[in-house]
């Protein structure tokens, strides 16, 4: 193939990914060591729109309680992924008939969308007319009927479930495959030799999972960090104010939208820029190296 | 990877499963099972049968009881959606976009997986990496300086804008999965036609496009989705209500309709009907695209 004909077929893609992924994600690097003045650069600000994040009012008020919420709701999310969505992934895979027709039923959440999701949840979860708390009085259990997503306690913790209800398919579908791909042969031998069904699942099948698993929850993370519909919708924000009963469902991908469009001030550019480097940092960082113990795992398996 | 394993699979195993005789307890197990599974689906369903439920009926009834059965068909609450809110324009706009920003994707994409996937040539291999970084690169932290870069080109408020954002956010996805493909082509057929005396872009055109048509698939199914729901984007770079696509018109519809519930749940079917669609006519394509890179 001639070099030109080579870079036709190329240049188009290059283009386009460069001008509108890799040069904005640049640009928002060199923004954060820059001050602002609006839209205008007002001199070099070294590492203080970094240090200005944790110290400017409001965002030192909002920003570790934000990380703390975004933090337990990835552990919340991971949670019930990796253990019913496991337990469920693994059912599936020894039904006999019917596999596909579940796993069509349980993905489709996900497809939704987080905003469509939120938004539904926010009518189903609605103190007065609410469809979950007509079927706790219908069963008999109206004590336990609340305002879900305007008690502090419950807030946080409604929203991971929605979270999990909405993802739930994903770790579903991504386990079915990896169950699918395991060699037969270590269960059948353990057969033979008289274990039982829960010896041959934790000591053969869930070792041999450990990777998928670390997939999961290495995405997950990623999801969540990066959650910003989902919250948005559900807490019935408008986005600029705090989210939840006292900023309870408040997440880092709100906080990061509130500072770079709605409360950022004069700096807003430095200071938005600052902290979606200070969030790449810490994502990325954190999944890679969990990418490379898993690498690891994997490798001494093996 | 996958698509392989989902054709071996239904035929080995029941014949498997069926040598050998069920003891009563296994079957107990088996029944418990079922049982879970069943509950389960009918939680993940429950919330968008309600929703569909709900859509269909007056809002007085809605409000006094949410779980009831329509008694009569009503579409009146989707003619007030889509006129009053503005859904039919919303419902437009999305699909405008969204399969602007797919072709556009797939159309550029397409020859640069070839040339990495069929070719060896210096800076390859690199420039393969640079696609495949974007895989893990958040792409909504870039926000300002895309906000910023449209506004120099004139494109805030613009759905050409925001398609081209999309386009490129969806390429290291569409590169990922093209490459693999068109690396797993045999060599014969191009070289068949290279004999012949096709010239590269009659190669790539007639020979080989045509081969990789389930990775197209995939990639514009499984693109379709997230693009689809984008909420992000559309927020920040949008200022007319008559550009809005559904997520950023659901947020303005909420607030307008807030005690209308029968039409809020008509706009929520609405945003979600195409999708759910899509899904359950191509739901091949979003699980290999879902399980992409999980194969083996």
């Amino acid at each position: 193939m001639k070099w030109r004909v080579a870079a036709c077929f190329l240049l188009p893609a290059f283009a386009l990914y460069s001008l509108f992924v890799v040069y904005p994600l640049l640009s928002a690097l060199a923004y954060s060591f820059w001050r602002w003045q609006a839209t205008a650069r007002d001199g070099f600000a070294g590492l203080s729109n970094f240090t200005g994040l944790f110290t400017t009012f409001p965002l030192n008020q909002q920003l570790w309680p934000a990380f703390w919420h975004t933090a337990v709701f990835f552990v919340g999310t991971m949670l019930v992924q990796n253990t019913f969505g496991l337990l469920v992934a693994v059912l599936l895979h020894e039904l006999p008939v019917g596999r596909r027709f579940f796993q069509t039923i349980y993905t489709l959440p996900y497809l939704v969308g987080g905003l469509v999701v939120g938004y539904l949840w926010s009518l189903l979860l609605s103190p007065s007319f609410g469809p979950v708390n007509k079927v706790l009085e219908a069963v008999g259990l109206g004590a336990f009927a609340k305002p879900w997503l305007g008690d502090p306690s419950t807030a946080l913790p409604v929203v991971i479930l929605v979270n999990a209800w909405q993802y739930i398919g994903f770790p579903i579908l991504l386990f079915g495959a990896a169950l699918a791909g395991l060699p037969q042969e270590y269960a059948e031998a353990a057969r033979v030799d008289g274990t039982n069904a829960w010896q041959r699942f934790s000591r053969i099948t869930l070792p041999l999972l450990l990777p998928s698993i670390g997939v999961v929850s290495i995405l997950t993370f990623i999801g969540c960090f990066n959650t910003f519909e989902l919250v948005y919708a559900l807490s019935g924000a408008q986005g600029n104010q705090p989210t939840g009963p006292g900023g309870a469902t408040d997440v880092l991908g709100l906080i990061f939208y509130r500072v770079a469009f709605q409360e950022g001030g004069a700096n807003a550019i430095g200071q938005s820029s600052a902290l979606a480097v200070l969030l790449f940092l810490f994502i990325f960082g954190i999944a890679v190296l969990a990418n490379r113990i898993i690498r690891r795992r994997e490798a001494s398996l093996t | 990877m996958t698509v392989v394993q989902e054709q071996v699979e239904p035929r080995t195993r029941p014949v498997a499963r069926r040598t050998k005789r069920r003891t009563a307890r296994e079957r107990a197990v088996l029944i418990l099972a079922v049982l879970l599974l069943w509950s389960y689906a009918a939680v993940a369903l429950a919330p968008m049968i309600i929703m569909a439920l709900d859509s269909l009926r007056p809002n007085a009834a809605v409000l006094s009881d949410p779980l009831g059965l329509p008694t009569s068909l009503t579409f009146a609450s989707y003619a007030k959606a889509w006129t009053e809110a503005s859904f039919g324009t919303y419902l437009r706009n999305s699909a405008l976009v969204t399969i602007a920003a797919v072709a556009l994707d797939v159309g550029v994409s397409l020859p640069a997986s070839y040339v990495l996937g069929r070719y060896q040539f210096r800076g390859g291999g690199v420039l393969t990496a640079y696609f495949l970084a974007g895989l893990m690169l958040p792409i909504r932290l870039g926000i300002l300086p895309i906000f910023y870069l449209l506004g120099g080109l004139g494109m805030i408020d613009s759905r050409l804008g925001l398609v081209l954002v999309y386009a490129a956010s969806g390429i290291p996805f569409s590169v990922f999965i093209m490459t693999a493909f068109f690396r797993g082509l045999p060599r014969e057929l191009e070289e068949a036609a290279r004999i012949d005396g096709a010239g590269e872009f009659h190669i790539f055109a007639r020979v080989m496009v045509p081969l990789v048509k389930p990775a197209i698939a995939t990639v514009v199914v499984f693109r379709f989705v997230p693009l689809w729901n984008d909420f992000f984007f559309p927020l920040v770079l949008l200022r007319t209500t008559d550009k809005y696509t559904l997520p950023v018109g659901l947020t303005q519809f909420f607030g307008e309709f807030q005690t209308d519930w029968s039409t809020l749940f008509a706009g929520l079917v609405i945003a979600t009907a195409p999708i759910v669609v899509l899904f359950l006519v191509a739901t091949k394509q979003i699980v290999a695209g879902l399980t992409a890179g999980m194969g083996k």
